[in-house]
């Protein structure tokens, strides 16, 4: 196990005391097989107790660790240290407002994502007595890759239209839309464009696809928005140039 | 106490900070190169509508050094530009066969052969 002294130039910002965020550079003992997150914890262990982040798994599944590591969005738990050289940036996880330190407010991601209705919403109800919606491997298929989405926002640091636009949905809450839309057992399409297929919705996406580049679960959400402004384009076509075409 | 500190994101300049962002802004502004050349297609048929002297002008000018140089700059922005977006088609087309989805190396693929062919054909008419 061989040590290495990290420099570690972490983003302070505590709200009842500053007017702006400031560097503060802490000197970690750092074994090579760590993480960022473990030079974070011995920080806050050893050196300096008021330092403030989240994290819970430290597995890659909980998705709570998401920050900036010399500027680019990672989990800190999968950041290992050996691939850094001594001097470590850490900032907040970019275009969301700071409340302290690494912690970011996620209220603005919550609502949108709630808004598009991540849940199966079936074509008709049945009784339970009627059995399971049942489901090939093929249909199956088709949405798997967007459930493995754990809401870590690393989309939402990296996409440079959330950054200037804060209205739009953003990658995350657009792919959990379209995995429902996807989802064979699912009838709640018509509900959930009202809230994609607008302005603010997936037409505010220009395909930087930096979201599907951060990605730590390679979800691919900006294969998913490019999806869906094609349904949405033939959705449009459909009621124009054919009318009487029920959708 | 919750007093959300926002970090200020420059409006203009904001794509100088990650090269991915740079990669993004040299697809888009490539697409102006494209633009450039319809509008010099537009200008041709505005000199071949004036009669066969202008129309011979227009072809000569475009044998110059300074004709060609910017064909050269369109033809390498063109490239630049289509590959940028052959290369992404797989994430917005994926083409799913039984429970496997096609690899997006032949998505991509199909899209160079049919650039092939499409310049095979201008190629041979042309000539």
């Amino acid at each position: 196990m061989s040590e290495r002294q990290i420099q570690l130039e972490v983003l302070r910002y505590n709200p009842e005391t500053d007017s702006e965020p400031r560097y503060q550079t802490y000197s970690v003992p750092c074994m090579n097989e760590w993480v960022v997150l473990d030079a974070l914890n011995y920080v806050k262990e050893h050196l300096d107790p008021t330092l403030s982040y989240r994290w819970s798994c430290h597995m890659a599944v909980c998705g709570s660790c998401g920050m900036m590591i010399n500027g680019e969005p990672k989990l800190a738990c999968k950041a290992f240290i050996h691939e850094y050289t001594d001097q470590i940036r850490v900032d907040p996880m970019a275009n969301f407002p700071i409340e302290r330190d690494l912690v970011t407010s996620v209220e603005d991601f919550i609502a949108k994502l709630a808004s598009v209705k991540p849940y199966l919403i079936p074509k008709e109800d049945k009784p339970i007595s009627a059995g399971e919606f049942k489901q090939t491997p093929a249909e199956l298929k088709k949405f798997k890759q967007y459930t493995l989405c754990i809401n870590c926002m690393l989309c939402y640091a990296a996409c440079p239209q959330y950054g200037l636009v804060p209205e739009f949905l953003g990658p995350a809450a657009i792919s959990m839309a379209h995995r429902y839309n996807q989802d064979s057992r699912d009838g709640g399409r018509d509900q959930r464009q009202e809230v994609i297929a607008t302005d603010t919705g997936v037409w505010e996406c220009s395909f930087v696809g930096a979201c599907s580049e951060v990605c730590p679960k390679h979800v691919d959400p900006a294969g998913a928005l490019q999806q869906v402004k094609v349904a949405s384009t033939i959705d449009w076509y459909k009621e124009h140039l054919m009318p009487w075409m029920k959708k | 106490m919750n007093k959300p500190y926002v970090r200020p994101l420059s409006k203009t300049s904001w794509f100088l900070t990650q090269t991915r962002y740079k990669r993004y802004m040299a697809r888009e502004v490539t697409c102006l190169f494209i633009f450039a050349y319809t509008f010099l297609l537009v200008w041709g048929l505005k000199r071949l509508s004036e009669g066969p002297d202008a129309f011979n002008a227009f072809v000569q000018a475009l044998g110059s050094p300074l004709g060609v140089l910017f064909n050269l700059v369109v033809l390498i922005a063109a490239v630049y530009h289509s590959t940028s977006w052959f290369n992404v088609t797989p994430q917005a087309m994926p083409i799913q066969r039984g429970e496997e989805f096609v690899p997006g190396k032949i998505i991509v693929g199909a899209h160079y052969a049919l650039w092939a062919v499409a310049s095979l054909i201008v190629l041979v008419l042309g000539v």
